[in-house]
């Protein structure tokens, strides 16, 4: 048997490459992003090996449409100097971080998700937004899987900050104009 | 800005139906498909440029069969409510009574050799009429092949369309009918009231 009808791919998968680009960039460039990702897909969709991994394929496809939305739209985060050192004890970090975390579960936060530096952006989006693993995570960012554990811890401690009031929330985003 | 997965189904939905008419436009869709009512249930009516490819019939297996239609003609199959309008409309004025033939066009493709030609016979039995087995086997060029004639309206691609409940034993018993024996007497009586 050869590949199944396109129209089961996007039954299979549609939902989770929704989820995928609803958490890294957003709703309101989602349905924009998901159709492009599945058009592409569509185009190649013939020429995929039937034992393909269609979901990592598509969740690829995804990701470099995200990528391209993101600078697309220049919302793409400004680097900036590391926010301060968390002067809190390591228990409360723990305890802020699962805080951060039920917030980004419950659909919490996504408006300062989109204001970290895009690697911590998508390293959250993808873990807390649509669940994916740090092997494919770092698969996506072209990180080891333990780089892309960090990069997301690192985005959630910039959060907690925000979240916990803690301290000034860092400086991700820099204005143009004014 | 928030995730909100309530609303991811129905947003999935206009999501899909967007993707159908996009791949349209980019000459993607190859193989278009959605359900049409009826009144033995549920048919998924699949078309291409050509018209009516492949109707399944509620007894059939529809994930099997459009996965089969997938792997003999193109992977590139959507749902596209809008590219079976045609086919839904007119088989819903067949199955009320007020049509008796359909000019959606057929396509042939999946059918060869002396099944195609018996079904291209099959096509041309008038509303209301039947014919034997062995009829078919004479138009298709072989008076002697009615085992493989049956075997041709058996495995008609598209049923109802090519009105293979019309052929019937030279006995007058009813025969086979891929949707069921019952299904086929019901149309042969509605064409009969109409």
């Amino acid at each position: 048997m050869g590949l199944p009808p396109f129209d089961t791919v996007v039954t299979r998968h549609g939902a989770l490459v929704l989820r995928v680009l609803r958490a890294s960039v957003g709703h309101a460039d989602a349905d924009d992003a998901w159709q492009e990702t599945f058009l592409s897909a569509l185009r190649a969709y013939p020429g995929l090996r039937p034992d393909s991994d269609v979901r990592a394929w598509l969740v690829t496809i995804a990701h470099r449409k995200a990528v391209d939305v993101a600078r697309a739209r220049g919302r793409r985060a400004v680097p900036v100097a590391d926010p301060p050192e968390t002067p809190v004890p390591a228990t409360d970090v723990d305890d802020h971080v699962a805080d951060v975390i039920d917030a980004l579960a419950t659909g919490g936060l996504w408006g300062e998700v989109a204001g970290l530096p895009e690697k911590q952006r998508l390293a959250v989006a993808y873990r807390y937004g649509a669940d994916l693993a740090y092997d494919e995570i770092g698969r996506l960012l072209g990180c080891s899987p333990d780089a892309a554990r960090r990069s997301a811890f690192e985005g959630v401690r910039r959060l907690r900050i925000t979240v916990s009031g803690a301290g000034s929330p860092p400086r991700t985003r820099k204005e143009n104009g004014t | 800005m928030s995730i909100d997965l309530t609303d991811e189904g129905s947003a999935l939905t206009s999501l899909r139906g967007r993707l159908a008419e996009r791949a349209e436009s980019a000459g993607l869709l190859d193989v278009a498909w959605d359900d049409v009512d009826s009144p033995f249930g549920a048919l998924a009516v699949c078309v291409t440029e050509a018209g009516v490819v492949r109707v399944v019939l509620p007894a059939e297996d529809r994930d099997a069969a459009l996965a089969a239609v997938a792997a003999r003609l193109s992977p590139r199959l959507l749902r596209a409510p809008h590219r079976v309008e045609a086919a839904r409309a007119q088989l819903g004025q067949y199955f009320e009574g007020r049509r008796r033939s359909f000019d959606v066009g057929v396509d042939w493709r999946l059918s060869a050799g002396f099944r195609r030609r018996a079904l291209a016979a099959v096509a041309g039995l008038a509303y209301g009429t039947t014919a034997s087995y062995r009829d078919v086997a004479a138009a298709a060029g072989n008076p002697r092949a009615t085992r493989a004639a049956g075997s041709a309206c058996a495995t008609n691609p598209t049923p109802i369309v090519v009105p293979c409940h019309r052929v019937v034993r030279a006995d007058g018993a009813l025969g086979g009918y891929l949707g069921g024996p019952a299904m086929k007497a019901r149309l042969l009586e509605l064409e009969r009231s109409s």
